[in-house]
């Protein structure tokens, strides 16, 4: 620890409350930054006040957020090494969450990429992915299990230097309320599978580093992020690296993308019809 | 239909399981229709379509515990291979197995496309189909007389359902690689809790756009 944690004494109360105090401040390159403002590192056509989620989350680790209708979220593969599990609940109603069958049912696509909306239980549309230089995405193959990772790298618990996805959006759900039972099947983020003509699965892995994703919230959701080696990974070691999770208000990005529901197919327009249909009759 | 189509119907079922052994369950699950029985460790279910393309949407859950239940995706990873068939493990969210395929007279099943929903069919096919019969109402009313509700609902298995992926990654329901009288067995691993949803959709090629009838016959083999 620092020369102030040696010099105080930790044996009373005022020590032990100075050594705790002296503590903060410190910047690492895998923490939250409040408020999100503040974030060294805006995306350059983003005004710094409009960001609301700002954190880095590193390998093996996972955090949640209530977001916004209209709020843009940017995932970012900062070495290479991320997978981002995502699960969306409705945050009005977390009863409604994202559907991964329906998600690539519904589109008629298997692969996630611009244009893809993320899909609820409910016939709507959660989200809409509007940016991606990754395409190394999945929604087949879901996380990892504790049983898994323990077979493969000698550990999967939360707390271990392994953790298994399932373990850790358990955790994120109970922190929002919710349940085991509600930790649904998930979107991967940054490690690609592909299906081979005879149904095989292949393991593409990241497409490198520095690669970003960002989805468009047409409904206010808990969002949910584990960030933690896709099942499908042939590391033999654990590897995981840093997600950088940025959010901000972009309520004239979701505009530009109602206005332009007239060119997309007619999946996606119900979809957003019946997200529009919801929202309409909620907000007053 | 033919003579031959209603002798699936009729054919006795140790005649018609898959595995021999004592009879335990033996039911015809009516077009549109739920069932849902506890097949105990070592008993296998057959399934048979009986008129030939017909989906049969599957759950299963932990035979006392409910709270475990079927993972497609878990299924699949698993696996290495999307298409379930002989040899494939049905796996829980914690990748136990629950039962396994030990006969397939089809060839694959699908776990990606889920079940039909009133919500989802309005995306699908349009707002005017919201109230046709879906396959979701029916894991909801036959799941509620085992405590499950729509929490435990997740994406489940079509037997005789054919959805390919294309290089593309295009992805749909076609015509189906099944036909009159074919089967497919599952054993359980453990006691495990069967819900089915006879597929009621009519507006794509699943149910050949008229859902039939199916038997299920559970056996407990000698031994």
């Amino acid at each position: 620890m620092s020369a102030t944690a040696t010099s105080t004494t930790t044996a009373n109360t005022a020590g032990a409350r100075e050594h705790a105090r002296s503590q903060a401040g410190t910047i690492t390159d895998a923490m939250p930054v409040v408020p999100a403002a503040d974030w060294p590192h805006p995306p350059a056509d983003v005004d710094p006040t409009q960001l609301t989620w700002a954190e880095t989350i590193p390998g093996g680790r996972y955090s949640s957020k209530v977001l916004a209708r209209g709020t843009r979220l940017r995932l970012r593969d900062v070495t290479g090494d991320a997978c981002a599990h995502l699960l969306l609940w409705r945050a009005d109603a977390p009863w409604e969450r994202l559907n991964v069958a329906d998600t690539v049912k519904v589109p008629w696509q298997a692969y996630v990429t611009i244009g893809h909306p993320l899909l609820s239980d409910q016939g709507r549309v959660l989200a809409t992915v509007v940016a991606d230089d990754s395409s190394h995405h999945d929604a087949l193959c879901g996380t990892s299990t504790l049983a898994q990772n323990t077979a493969r790298y000698g550990a999967g618990a939360a707390h271990s230097d392994s953790p298994a996805g399932r373990e850790l959006f358990t955790l994120a759900a109970a922190k929002n309320g919710l349940g085991v039972a509600d930790v649904a099947p998930s979107l991967s983020f940054f490690h690609g599978v592909v299906v081979e003509e005879d149904g095989t699965l292949t393991s593409k892995g990241s497409a490198g580093l520095d690669k970003a994703v960002d989805l468009i919230l047409h409904l206010p959701c808990i969002v949910a992020i584990v960030n933690t080696a896709h099942p499908l990974d042939p590391a033999p070691v654990f590897t995981t690296g840093p997600l950088e999770v940025l959010a901000w208000r972009a309520g004239d990005d979701l505009d530009d993308l109602l206005a332009g529901v007239d060119d997309r197919d007619p999946e996606y327009r119900r979809a957003v019809a019946n997200s529009e249909d919801v929202h309409g009759a909620i907000a007053f | 239909m033919t003579n031959t189509l209603s002798d699936h119907t009729t054919t006795p079922a140790a005649d018609l399981a898959l595995v021999p052994g004592q009879i335990i369950d033996d039911a015809i699950i009516g077009e549109r229709g739920p069932w849902s029985g506890i097949v105990a460790a070592g008993d296998v279910l057959t399934i048979v379509d009986l008129h030939g393309n017909q989906a049969v949407d599957t759950l299963f859950y932990g035979g006392h515990d409910h709270t475990v239940r079927y993972s497609a995706q878990a299924t699949i990873a698993a696996a290495g291979n999307i298409f379930l068939t002989t040899g494939t493990v049905i796996r829980d969210q914690e990748s136990n197995p629950l039962m396994t395929i030990v006969g397939d007279e089809v060839g694959n099943h699908d776990t990606l496309g889920g079940a039909c929903s009133q919500e989802s069919n309005t995306l699908r096919y349009g707002h005017h189909t919201k109230h046709q019969h879906a396959c979701v109402e029916n894991f909801l009313i036959g799941g509620a007389r085992h405590g499950l509700g729509k929490r435990d609902l997740v994406g489940n298995v079509n037997f005789f359902m054919n959805v390919p992926v294309d290089a593309d990654g295009s992805l749909g329901i076609v015509d189906g690689l099944s036909a009159p009288g074919k089967r497919l067995a599952l054993r359980a691993d453990v006691d495990t809790l069967v819900l089915i949803s006879n597929c009621p959709q009519i507006n794509n090629p699943c149910n050949g756009f008229d859902p039939t009838a199916v038997r299920v016959i559970v056996t407990r083999p000698a031994g």
